[in-house]
């Protein structure tokens, strides 16, 4: 069904005329209930936002004026049919909303939690125009998938038949279990190979509990397990098995998404130093690893001076675990004003009302150990902004000889990541840019090896989980082309 | 989940394990390591394979008891599981015929520099292995090192077996009586740190198989990170076999102690397990 025929629908024509557009207009955006800032920057794993009430919700559905011209699923990378969820919660619904959801996201309660909604679906909203704030759709995605997941009622999407053609996933993150829901859905038989011993890449090693609970992650995994969908873990495609052993196995399709590789580091005197560290090992030992909690075996430094150097969600993600990990002050070091930061702006006022102390237009130039070469000061050199660079943002330039000594005894560095380098060294006839990234087909997702596709950030250097997750999706529809077309021809 | 299928005691401290891991078995080669986690809340721990049966299916790994994770390791009996294993992982060692090498290894360093050994021997290198520990009890595989090698010479610290000496004075040994082509060392980073420095003095190539504290071990956290000739490198991506004379042991012995203090306050859960 299209969608104006789901508009024209008697139901939804109904919840339309029952209440005027201006009077829809006139009720005041939801506020997301939170946990008190004091108490949760001494939580480890509590989750920040609490979620909206039903009634909440459906007061905060009845926002939404369910445009013909739906602009906001223009915004969602991976097209989710955004009036049709809103207006089921409207009409109380919950459990249609949550398959309506379903129907094309893999990870709706995931991406309720950290898809940067104003940037995308919201940032689209016909609301913004009139100059109102635009529909919660992130907080009502997550309520609907949270009241499916909690109603116990959790509906499987629909499989077709089997076609006994068999495709092989490397890596379980975002664009892995996008993808793999939608090969299931077609019918496909679907084995995700993944090198660490959980499943769920950065969803498990990199957002913390306290914004993205693990066990959300493993409900919206067994969901994927009831489509059919294999895990292997502890397995790395490139190492333990080759690309060519899964050819050589019957896999038809090859989708990588390996996910981001190597932290970089900035390259700067003292960086070695014990306690100096990328964001990536600090939330892997936290997240992944479990290791603040007493009963797990991997260690990790608690910091009571902790810098965290970087502008982002990770940077973000890592400032706020190191302050509930104990440390007095916990401080983001930015080169740049807080206005060019790249992370979510929820992101940022969460951590500012957390206590987090930012220290922007500042550049670490160097690092100072004591005699057991652990870190105890940084030295920073201060920045003004300069002109617009090629992001379009304001560049940070030095003020000369204007430095500041910081006492610290732990640094997360947070500055990004390059791909992960095992597929690409790993199968020949694969074009790889210069940044070490799979290169595809944008449309397709296809790359120089027909065989193989790719997406997330193996294909975009550093990306977000839902841009991952469109990749997957993308991909998923055109393998399945271009094995039909080839299956035709046999 | 891995299978241990035996297990055997070289020393109090140093434990031998053949596992079931069929995948691995195949596909790794001479200086590859495995990451091994004991226990739902284990730490990931990087051991180097000493040897691999592709038929049995199985790896060898040699452990020696040092830390909360080691212990756990070597606590485990033949049936048991190892909750997690994954690898092959770094870059296999270089093996070409580049005449003569000497192979310098401490303590546990031996085992994987077994196949090491004997793929150089294979390549048609004439292979003199130099293994040394502290006291008679602590030589592990000399025998089987003797199958691979054209020469061994074992040397102790306390003269309890072989020549009376370090290993440093072994491979010195050697280069003053014929041409090296290449030197290979495996051990604590204190000991290659003196072999380094010695074939330095004597522009002896060498290679360095470095064991650095990991997480992921496929590239993802930099805990690894070494310097090298100046720059930055992973050991679990770029290595584990760097060149010895590029490589910073000082800034590597610094951080190899980075969590001395944390797992001290670790093996007191040994204690409690024990005590229970």
């Amino acid at each position: 069904m299209n969608l104006t025929e789901e508009r024209a629908k008697e139901w939804r024509a109904g919840l339309r005329n029952a209440m005027k557009a201006k009077e829809r207009t006139a009720i005041p955006r939801v506020h997301m209930p939170e946990l008190d800032p004091e108490y949760r920057s001494h939580t480890r794993t509590e989750e920040v936002n609490l979620g909206l009430t039903p009634e909440m919700a459906m007061q905060e559905a009845k926002r939404c004026l369910d445009c013909a011209n739906p602009t906001c699923m223009e915004g969602c990378p991976v097209n989710i049919y955004i009036p049709k969820f809103i207006k089921n919660i409207e009409r109380g619904e919950f459990l249609e909303a949550a398959k309506t959801l379903k129907d094309t996201s893999a990870l709706p309660a995931v991406c309720g939690r950290v898809c940067p909604q104003e940037k995308q679906c919201e940032a689209q909203c016909i609301h913004l125009k009139m100059g109102k704030e635009s529909v919660a759709i992130g907080h009502l995605e997550r309520f609907a998938a949270d009241y499916e997941r909690e109603s116990g009622k959790i509906s499987v999407p629909e499989v077709a038949t089997p076609n006994n053609i068999k495709i092989a996933v490397v890596g379980s993150g975002p664009a892995g279990l996008a993808f793999a829901g939608d090969m299931a859905k077609l019918g496909y038989e679907v084995v995700v190979y993944e090198a660490l011993h959980e499943i769920g890449g950065v969803l498990k090693y990199g957002i913390p509990e306290f914004r993205l609970p693990n066990e959300i992650v493993d409900v919206e995994i067994q969901n994927l397990q009831m489509m059919g969908v294999h895990f292997i873990t502890n397995c790395v495609v490139g190492k333990t098995i080759s690309i060519k052993d899964l050819e050589d196995d019957g896999y038809k399709g090859i989708f990588v998404a390996s996910g981001a590789g190597l932290p970089r580091f900035m390259n700067i005197k003292g960086e070695n130093l014990v306690g100096i560290m990328s964001s990536n090992e600090y939330l892997t030992r936290v997240n992944l690893m479990d290791a603040a909690n007493p009963v797990s075996d991997t260690p990790v430094y608690k910091g009571k001076k902790v810098a965290v150097i970087g502008g982002g969600n990770t940077a973000m993600d890592s400032v706020r675990t190191a302050r509930r990990l104990g440390a007095e002050r916990a401080m983001i070091v930015y080169r740049r004003s807080e206005e060019e930061m790249p992370a979510r702006l929820e992101e940022v006022k969460h951590a500012k009302e957390e206590g987090i102390e930012f220290w922007t237009l500042h550049n670490p130039i160097e690092y100072i150990g004591n005699e057991q070469g652990r870190v105890t000061h940084m030295l920073l050199q201060v920045m003004a902004l300069g002109e617009p660079d090629e992001s379009g943002r304001r560049s940070p330039v030095e003020i000369p000889g204007k430095t500041e000594m910081l006492e610290v005894d732990e640094v997360i560095v947070s500055v990004g990541v390059s791909p992960n380098p095992i597929i690409p060294q790993s199968v020949k006839g694969l074009e790889v840019s210069k940044w070490g990234t799979v290169v595809v087909d944008l449309e397709t997702m296809q790359s120089a090896v027909p065989v193989i596709f790719a997406g997330g950030d193996i294909v975009r250097g550093g990306a977000t989980v839902i841009l991952a997750m469109g990749d997957g999706r993308r991909a998923a529809k055109s393998m399945n082309e271009w094995i039909q077309s080839t299956e035709s021809r046999v | 989940m891995n299978k241990i299928v035996s297990k055997e005691y070289f020393s109090e401290n140093v434990v031998k394990f053949e596992v079931e891991a069929p995948l691995i078995a195949k596909s790794r080669k001479a200086g590859h390591f495995v990451i091994v986690k004991v226990g739902l809340k284990g730490e990931r721990v990087p051991f180097t394979i000493a040897d691999s049966d592709i038929k049995k299916g199985t790896i060898t790994l040699v452990v020696q008891k040092i830390g909360l994770s080691s212990t756990k390791l070597c606590a485990l009996e033949v049936g048991d599981f190892i909750t997690d294993m994954v690898g092959p992982l770094g870059k296999a060692t270089h093996i070409e015929n580049f005449g003569t090498v000497v192979c310098a290894c401490g303590g546990v360093g031996t085992a994987p520099m077994l196949p090491i050994a004997a793929a150089l021997k294979a390549a048609g290198n004439k292979v003199i292995t130099v293994l040394a520990a502290r006291t008679k009890d602590l030589i592990i595989l000399e025998e089987q090192m003797k199958e691979h090698c054209d020469e061994v010479i074992v040397m102790t610290d306390d003269g309890s077996y072989g020549n009376k000496g370090l290993v440093t004075n072994g491979v010195e040994s050697v280069i003053n009586r014929e041409k090296v082509d290449l030197c290979v060392t495996i051990g604590p980073a204190i000991m290659m740190k003196f072999v380094s420095q010695l074939t330095k003095k004597y522009e002896v190539h060498t290679l360095a198989s470095l064991n650095t504290i990991m997480v992921d071990g496929t590239g993802m956290c930099g805990a690894c990170r070494v310097s090298v000739g100046g720059k930055t490198k992973f050991v679990c991506v770029d290595g584990p076999e760097f060149d010895a004379h590029q490589v910073d042991f000082d800034e590597m012995l610094m951080r190899l102690n980075g969590y001395k203090d944390i797992e001290r306050d670790e093996m007191k859960k040994l204690e409690i397990i024990n005590n229970k």
